[in-house]
């Protein structure tokens, strides 16, 4: 019986079968490279809001306080978005012409809210508490980077599970003094041992129970 | 022993060891084990038909290209913050306001949670007298009722949609007439009997009937006759050693029941220190939940508790007398020397069934005894205007027939459904030329009026009410009207002519006129603030009349030997919460039947009838029954019948308040509403479009309870499934021939002298302490515990309809419960002993165990289920995938498995029910009980951000908040001042097989019971 396959296909066959074990690992390099890219973490995207609002401008320029606005931040799990009231404190005094504050003097005026783009996102089955980490140490830059500096407000980190374990895991890495919580541009170069004493004072847990974040 | 039909001790303790079982099929079936040996034994049912190998891969290819599609982008999500945000209002933690919820008319206080302005679950009221911080399945259960998307959303004219406005111009003419008729429930509203009364007093000729068609009738009656008016008996069951049930669940109904649970249990926890318990006699007809811990339980048909009353009336020189039925019962003599040695710390209580008499007849009893004063408070009674409301409702129809009524309108209630039915109410309403009704449903009765008003809802508007003894409590909204209901107030405002009064003004209107202006905002704020009036409470008063028993009516030994008995549905009362899906889903207290009533017989009678165990055998475990026919005063009912150890022989019991053929989809399903929420509906009619039967047939007027002279017989139809659940998720039984001491019990006496009795179970002695299991180290952090007192659990479901409530468990409907795959997180297993003509009942909850070396987390296959550093046995949903290996591992059979996409996304009302703090969970998924861990969460943060460990008592479950009797308690082991570690101490406390070593962080107390020495057997 004559041979089916030339000779030439006893390479093919064997580069095919060494080759296999290097595109599973490729697909799976991909696919862990996708998940952790901002396409798949929305991280670094400016999104679209009624009212350009700029970080920038209000707490960097002015320095207004993140809990003049945020005000559950230290009360809640939920940081809390300024009614429109909160904008108008200002707003009915300065900048009253504004085109671009049109929305805010029409909420004010109708009672409509504004409706804002959410830009940090978890999943619905995730719980998170911003009382507990302001309360133990963990500044707002921490995981909203340098939100002073940001003209449109994107996401600074990827929210990933492993990003968030990498703290939840080595807290001392990342905790601060708790009056520093509120500084944006808090930076040290002491980490190595102020962490561990603030952890131990603060009674920082490492809490990596799955019922920590998700029930 | 030798008819091969009689139930069959013997052959089932040949197999089951001594003592405990739990339902006649256990009892009686050769293949028992086989039967219950799998967990999801419909499992492999879950395709309705085969898929062929083109479909397979048409399925596959297609979710293979929408799975890659549909994780590319996530939706955009939306802030909308307040535009003005409220004071006091911190987004994210939610706020509770006491209010009220108006069962039958009293008042019921509660704490409704509000996170951002949406209720989301009630919780008792602590300082509420009817509540105490307990709950009932129907006050847990409201909170559906609320967002019900099947409510009433429009007023309608002759069934058109219509307007208020439109509705108030034809009421004012139709006013003029004269001839106009108030019809109400109960009502103990103070505001609103005043609106009544000042309309009546400005409008000559109008009248005022109350109907209700369940509830206190022959209460309000006896105690009438008793004490020569009407008047309310309060009582104190905390101050009573020995407590007497002529047929009365007063455990579980009646206006003080949550109260009095709690107090009764007060006395009978046994701690280490305890000296004496209370000692309940129930004689009872069928199976409650007070007869399950009762001390001594005689069954006997209802027309025959008058009898012992009479007998135990004339034993105690009380009068009375026997009426021709001498009691030669033995427990009689030792029953009243037991109230003789307990003169002035007795109860004996007369049920909502028994006739008026009878009642007359407990309060002579009580009086001999010099109860009254101590152990039960006579006062004025609490409803605004007690009448006989089965007169009122016949005068009502009696004037409609001679066209005296003019303008009939209807404020609550559902006549047409439930009026008995030889006074034909709808053909007499008929004749009334304007109709109106007042309904939080399009029902029956809105079928047949003129116009249709929604109701709202008790969280909607303002109101007041009294509760059992008469403390007001201000019935405060927690949203506005979600579907354009109007409240009573509001109409009767239209029907006094004003404006569109606000019932908060016609309320706090009232009140201040009560209460006097001198700063009346600041007490108004506190009695809202505290959801009761402080010492509003009605009076003790002289007890006054009582001189003679009522003589004994001349009842005719009726020769037919069955006795009819009908009362309202555990679950969906008298109809009323029949569109409540949680409530439908339950499975009732004693029978464990959820979506439908049956007829329910003792095991003598079955087999008097020929359903016989050879007749069981045939049948599936535990699921499937025969069709019997009912006969009642020559009407008959095609029902499904089921056999109940501990019923009265001869006597056949009826839940009333089903089918409902209007006023929502799950009250009345329909073939489209198959699925999700509905039954199969296939196997399901039995009259008509309808689930269950409507018992109105024979709810006669003078026999609104049954009575004498019914008949039953088999029907050789083919058999009925029943969805019961008592044998869904069993402990395992193919452990034969070991008692696992799954219940212990022993009575007071034994455990006195030997208060580790439950620790006498030898397989316990296999438990070692070895174990392959990673060791964890609890002492640093918390130890979450649960210890359940068995000896006081009534099984009386509050705890399951909390923990749904709190949980976001779905319902799954009737086909998928046959399939056992109901979602309750929290089971009551039922557990029997002893003879199965009256045997001991034990009721005993299962919620997770939070094993501490857990079956269920080494074989997860993805870690979706894990080990908390608390000792908790964590689930995280966005893990599992589905293998159920969990479930199978798991001993205790706590796992629920989302078999179909049971949790509604679509419907906009009910999403807005949901606990905010609870993950919904989807189709695929593995879920269980969690100790409630949001609440754990919740609390210690808050302990941690004041630099504090939790305190005892700061969380509570939701099923341990429910619990009127105070059975559950929860905490952390590692505080040894904490209930739960003294709790953990007790020699009664043991755990769920032990000898598994699973270590297990819920334990229970053995039950005990207090038989009196003096009555043996």
């Amino acid at each position: 019986m004559a041979q089916i396959f030339h000779r030439s296909a006893n390479t093919l066959a064997r580069v095919t079968i060494f080759g296999a074990v290097f595109a599973v690992a490729f697909v799976l390099w991909a696919i862990g490279g996708v998940v952790r890219s901002p396409y798949a973490t929305d991280q670094g995207i400016e999104r679209e809001q009624p009212v350009p609002f700029s970080h920038q401008h209000h707490a960097g320029g002015l320095g207004i306080d993140c809990r003049y606005c945020h005000t559950s931040v230290e009360t809640s799990n939920f940081a809390g978005i300024p009614p429109t009231q909160t904008c108008m404190n200002c707003h009915s005094q300065i900048w009253t012409n504004a085109e671009m504050l049109e929305p805010v003097r029409a909420s004010f005026a109708t009672g409509r809210p504004i409706v804002w783009s959410r830009v940090h996102r978890l999943p619905d089955f995730v719980h998170f508490n911003h009382s507990i980490h302001v309360a133990k140490g963990i500044g707002c830059a921490s995981c909203h980077g340098r939100i002073d500096m940001m003209p449109l407000t994107y996401q600074a980190s990827p929210l990933t599970m492993e990003w968030c374990l990498s703290c939840h895991r080595a807290p001392e890495k990342f905790v601060r003094p708790r009056n520093q919580v509120f500084n944006m541009a808090y930076i040290t170069n002491d980490q190595e041992s102020i962490g561990p004493k603030l952890v131990q004072e603060y009674n920082i847990q490492k809490l990596t129970s799955c019922s920590t974040c998700h029930y | 022993m030798n008819d091969p039909n009689e139930l069959n001790l013997t052959r089932f303790k040949k197999r089951l060891g001594p003592e405990y079982w739990r339902s006649l099929d256990e009892l009686s079936r050769e293949d028992f084990e086989q039967v219950v040996e799998t967990e999801f034994p419909a499992g492999a049912l879950a395709l309705e038909r085969g898929v062929d190998r083109r479909d397979f891969v048409k399925l596959m290819g297609a979710s293979m290209a929408l799975g890659g599609l549909a994780a590319c982008n996530r939706p955009a999500e939306k802030i909308v913050p307040y535009v003005r945000q409220p004071e006091n209002l911190i987004p994210g933690q939610p706020l509770f306001f006491a209010s009220a919820m108006p069962i039958s008319g009293y008042a019921h206080g509660v704490l409704v949670e509000s996170h951002m302005g949406r209720p989301t679950k009630i919780e008792g009221n602590p300082d509420h007298p009817s509540s105490l911080g307990a709950t009932n399945s129907w006050m847990q259960a409201s909170i559906l009722g609320l967002y019900d998307p099947d409510r009433s959303q429009v007023v309608r004219h002759l069934g058109e949609i219509s307007t208020w406005s439109e509705f108030l111009a034809t009421l004012a003419p139709a006013l003029k007439g004269g001839g106009v008729r108030l019809l109400t429930q109960t009502t103990t509203s103070p505001t609103l009997g005043a609106q009544i009364q000042q309309f009546l007093a400005q409008s000559p000729g109008a009248k005022w009937h109350q109907w209700e068609p369940a509830g206190g009738h022959n209460v309000r009656e006896g105690l009438r006759l008793a004490f020569g008016g009407y008047a309310n008996a309060v009582y104190h069951f905390d101050k009573a050693n020995v407590v007497v049930s002529l047929d009365s669940d007063f455990l579980e109904r009646g206006p003080g029941h949550l109260r009095y649970a709690r107090d009764f249990s007060s006395r009978r926890k046994v701690r280490k220190g305890t000296t004496s318990i209370n000692r309940l006699y129930a004689i009872e007809s069928g199976p409650t939940g007070t007869g399950s811990i009762a001390d001594h339980r005689l069954a006997v048909k209802p027309s025959q508790v008058e009898a012992y009353a009479r007998a135990i009336a004339s034993a105690l020189g009380a009068g009375g007398g026997a009426n021709g039925q001498p009691i030669t019962d033995n427990v009689i003599p030792a029953l009243v020397r037991d109230l003789q040695k307990n003169r002035g710390a007795s109860i004996v209580v007369a049920g909502e069934e028994q006739p008026p008499a009878v009642h007359a007849i407990a309060m002579a009893i009580n009086q001999a005894l010099g109860n009254i004063g101590s152990t039960i408070t006579i006062t004025d009674p609490v409803e605004v205007a007690p009448v006989n409301q089965l007169d009122s409702l016949k005068q009502l129809v009696a004037d409609m027939n001679a066209g005296a009524v003019k303008t009939l309108i209807i404020l609550g209630g559902n006549p047409v459904y439930d009026a008995p039915v030889d006074l034909a109410f709808v053909k007499a309403m008929d004749k009334v030329p304007f109709r109106a009704h007042l309904s939080p449903y399009y029902d029956e009765t809105s079928m047949h009026v003129h116009w249709h008003i929604p109701e709202t809802h008790y969280l909607e508007s303002w109101s007041d009410a009294r509760a059992h003894d008469g403390t007001v409590s201000i019935v405060q909204p927690l949203i506005a009207p979600l579907y354009n209901g109007r409240s009573p107030h509001e109409l009767l405002g239209a029907l006094l002519g004003g404006l569109d009064a606000s019932p908060y003004d016609v309320v706090r209107t009232y009140w201040q006129s009560k209460a006097g202006a001198l700063n009346f905002d600041a007490t108004w704020r506190k009695w809202l603030n505290d959801g009761v009036i402080a010492g509003s409470a009605l009076p003790a008063r002289a007890a006054g009349g009582t001189t003679a028993l009522p003589t004994t009516e001349n009842r005719q030994p009726t020769t037919s030997s069955y006795e009819l008995r009908i009362l309202p549905d555990p679950n969906i009362y008298d109809g009323r919460y029949a569109n409540n899906a949680w409530l439908q889903e339950l499975p009732k207290p004693q029978t464990k039947i959820c979506w439908e009533n049956v007829a329910l017989i003792s095991p003598k009678t079955a087999i008097a009838l020929g359903y016989d165990n050879k007749r069981r055998d045939g049948l599936e475990n535990e699921k499937q029954t025969l069709l019997a026919d009912v006969k009642y005063r020559g009407r008959t009912i095609r029902t499904p019948i089921w056999v109940v150890p501990g019923h009265a022989d001869g006597t056949i019991t009826m839940f009333m308040g089903y089918g409902r053929t209007r006023g929502g989809k799950i009250a009345t399903p329909s073939p489209d509403t198959k699925g999700m929420y509905g039954p199969d509906l296939e196997s399901f009619h039995i009259s008509g479009n309808t689930m269950g039967v409507d018992l109105t047939p024979f709810r006669f007027s003078d026999s609104l309870n049954g009575g004498p002279g019914a008949d039953i017989a088999v029907s050789n139809a083919a058999p009925y499934d029943v969805a019961c659940t008592q044998e869904h998720q069993s402990l395992n039984a193919s452990d034969v021939g070991a008692d696992r001491g799954i219940i212990r019990s022993a009575s007071f006496a034994e455990y006195l002298k030997k208060p580790d009795f439950a620790h006498d179970y030898k397989r316990e002695e296999e438990q070692s302490p070895e174990t392959m299991y990673p060791k964890y180290d609890y002492s640093k952090s918390h130890a979450w515990a649960m210890v359940i007192d068995t000896s006081v659990c009534t099984g009386c479901n509050g705890c399951v309809v909390a923990c749904q409530s709190e949980n976001n468990i779905p319902v799954v409907g009737k086909e998928q419960v046959l399939a056992e795959r109901e979602m309750h997180w929290l089971r009551i297993d039922r557990y029997y002993k002893g003879d199965a003509d009256n045997p001991e009942v034990f009721h005993q909850p299962v919620p997770c165990m939070q094993c501490e070396q857990a079956p269920c987390e080494p074989v997860c296959p993805v870690g979706a289920t894990s080990h908390s550093g608390e000792g908790l046995n964590d689930m995280t949903y966005n893990r599992c995938v589905g293998t159920r290996y969990c479930s199978n591992n798991c001993p205790y059979k706590v796992r629920r498995f989302n078999f179909f996409h049971y949790s509604d996304y679509e419907t906009p009302a009910l999403k807005a029910q949901r606990n905010p703090d609870v993950t919904v969970r989807t189709r695929g998924v593995m879920e269980k009980c969690t100790y409630c861990v949001q609440r754990i969460n919740a609390a210690k943060i808050d302990a941690e951000k004041q630099g504090r460990r939790v305190r005892d008592g700061e969380v509570v479950t939701a099923c341990q908040q429910a619990c009127p009797t105070d059975a559950i308690v929860f905490g952390d082991m590692n505080d040894p001042h904490s209930r739960v570690a003294a709790l953990k101490t007790e020699p009664t406390n043991y755990a769920l097989l032990a000898e598994l070593n699973t270590r297990p962080r819920t334990t229970y107390l053995g039950a005990i019971k207090n038989p009196n020495p003096e009555i043996k057997g």
